[in-house]
């Protein structure tokens, strides 16, 4: 067997070490909780940036399949009765196909039609969240969701969820990877910069764009479920529009191509989060959601100034600066 | 198998309330190399968006390789065989060349979202054959030693060849080129005519439309006029230097010509 360690494989390993360590070096269950969350949203924001990044199409309420993931599990699990392992691989099957589904009428739609299609069926799905009480319970949310176990190991402390939900993120970002660097993320990549063009090629767009619009859904399923069977309590506003957003953001803030990218963008947009949330508002004497304005402000300025990305855009700018010797 | 590629009859097209093609009929046969001119605004693109299925005809027929293929999507058509390159170049400008042509090889992989997310056996090797065959049309057309280079950093021209190696690695049985020789210099247009002389010579029917009598009179086998979107004559390019209304067609109009009617390629 050829051991191929290029510098790329090498800082991949350490990456992956460093993952599987950090809860011991750590040993703070709030830090550790808090990277357990990075995971998650990492991974759906891969998911996101697989649509939005490769395929260029808008999803601006890829929090819908979080939460259809987390409801999924929820009401398979603590309702059904369904294994929790069931559950959660249900979670990611079904939020793929519905994904699939949905897809068909909204990839009928282009440009900023598509986008507000993609909102619509946010705030769709939180109301009846809200609404269907005895089913959802409504805004009070879902109580008592049992965590995941597989063969009598219960998933219930903070150092083994961080495991388990690092280890479907990094899986998730393999298989991303996977895809990207294949045939499929080729033509993914035409059909973002030419629809015409690829097609004309015999790349059929709109399956592709169906596809991948389920990919994400799927990934997104899996993190949902992974979030109910850790917190054990899942409520409508945490998968709204807000979140959407701040998908958005993270996305690109990791550059929307990127899959490595994602990781950047999850981390800086929690911690950023958690900053604003504790130090600023208390500092200005402000209360309510001052991040979203913060996290809205600078979607805004890195669409205007780097339509490509933060991560992707400014090594872009670098690799330029240098060339010309401005660095 | 029949003589006739591509059959064209009675294809109309309006755009709101122009008539952009007026009932125009084509009849291409195998291994020629058949031009479509004419002034600007003559409908030469719009009835190659029609042929390919990236518009929808108003009335007519397209008949491909002897099935009908009006109506069918792009991409449809295109794994059929019919591939077509376009005027203002489409190259996929987050891609490398080499990447480019692959995507012309697109039809000949299967790899799909489980397959090669989940790496599974037949993805490598699959890949290593479109990379070899992309290779290939790039030695075509010469421009193998920029295949790492990112596509928009190559010179206009040398983009305008990587578009016809990406075209030639979806294998097709007619290759229709819109403008090919648009934007470039001499010396490319002496690379131009020769590639889609090799291009015959490999079994490929060739449609172009083109501005360029030099290249076009010299390479055609055969050429169609059109003029606000109707056909005012068809045949030999000797018989269209006779024809009265062809230049009639274009006098007044200016085309790029360095001696009239004379091959100097």
């Amino acid at each position: 067997m050829k051991l191929n360690l290029s510098p790329e494989r090498i800082a991949v390993i350490i990456f992956v070490v460093a993952i599987a360590a950090a809860p011991f070096v750590i040993q703070n269950n709030y830090q550790i909780f808090m990277l357990t969350l990075i995971g998650l949203y990492t991974m759906l924001t891969v998911g996101l940036s697989l649509v939005m990044g490769y395929a260029g199409q808008a999803s601006l309420g890829h929090a819908t399949f979080y939460g259809m993931g987390a409801y999924i599990t929820a009401l398979l699990s603590a309702r059904l009765g369904v294994p929790s392992w069931a559950a959660l691989l249900a979670a990611g099957v079904l939020s793929a196909l519905i994904g699939y589904v949905l897809g068909v009428p909204i990839f009928r739609l282009r440009g900023h039609y598509l986008a507000m299609a993609t909102l619509g069926l946010n705030v769709i799905f939180v109301l009846i969240m809200k609404n269907e009480v005895a089913v959802t319970g409504g805004p009070s949310g879902f109580t008592d969701i049992p965590p995941l176990s597989i063969g009598g190991f219960v998933f219930d402390s903070d150092v083994k969820l961080y495991m388990l939900v690092w280890a479907a993120t990094l899986a998730v970002m393999a298989h991303a990877l996977n895809i990207v660097n294949s045939r499929v993320g080729r033509a993914l990549r035409a059909i973002h910069t030419s629809e015409v063009a690829a097609e004309s090629l015999g790349v059929d767009a709109n399956s592709f764009k169906l596809k991948v619009f389920a990919l994400g859904a799927g990934y997104a399923g899996i993190a949902g479920g992974l979030y109910a069977q850790a917190i054990h309590f899942i409520s409508p506003s945490s998968f709204d529009i807000l979140v959407s957003i701040e998908l958005v953001t993270m996305a690109a803030i990791g550059g929307l191509a990127s899959i490595w990218g994602s990781i950047f963008g999850a981390a800086t947009v929690v911690l950023l989060a958690q900053f604003i949330r504790d130090k600023l508002a208390e500092g200005l004497g402000l209360t309510g959601e001052l991040e979203i304005i913060v996290f809205g402000f600078l979607l805004a300025i890195i669409m205007v100034l780097l339509p490509e990305g933060l991560t992707t855009g400014g090594l872009r700018l670098f690799r330029e600066w240098k060339a010309r010797g401005k660095l | 198998m029949s003589d006739v590629i591509l059959e064209a009859k009675g294809i109309q097209k309006s755009f709101g309330g122009v008539m952009a093609v007026a009932g125009v009929s084509l009849m291409i046969r195998r291994k020629e190399i058949f031009a479509l001119i004419g002034p600007n605004g003559a409908g030469k693109t719009t009835m190659f968006n029609l042929i390919s299925g990236a518009h929808s005809l108003d009335e007519g027929e397209v008949i491909f390789d002897g099935k009908p293929v009006h109506g069918k999507p792009s991409y449809h058509i295109a794994a059929m065989g019919l591939i077509r390159t376009f005027q203002n170049l489409q190259i996929f400008g987050t891609m490398t060349v080499l990447e480019n042509v692959m995507v012309g090889s697109h039809l000949r992989g299967k790899s799909g979202f489980l397959s090669a997310g989940f790496r599974l056996p037949g993805v490598a090797a699959e890949e290593k054959r479109v990379r070899d065959h992309a290779m290939e049309m790039l030695k075509l057309v010469g421009m193998e030693s920029r295949a790492n280079d990112l596509a928009p950093s190559l010179p206009f021209g040398q983009q305008r060849l990587v578009e016809i190696a990406r075209a030639l690695a979806a294998s097709p049985k007619l290759l229709m080129l819109d403008e090919p020789a648009a934007g470039l210099t001499r010396p490319e247009i002496r690379i131009l005519d020769d590639l889609i002389s090799r291009i015959r010579e490999n079994g490929v029917t060739v449609l172009l439309v083109e501005h360029d009598m030099n290249l076009v009179m010299g390479i055609a086998d055969r050429m169609a006029v059109l003029q606000y979107g109707s056909k005012i004559a068809e045949g030999t390019p000797a018989e269209m230097q006779a024809n009265q209304d062809v230049i009639g067609a274009y006098l007044g109009v200016d085309w790029e010509m360095d001696k009239p009617f004379a091959r100097t390629v």
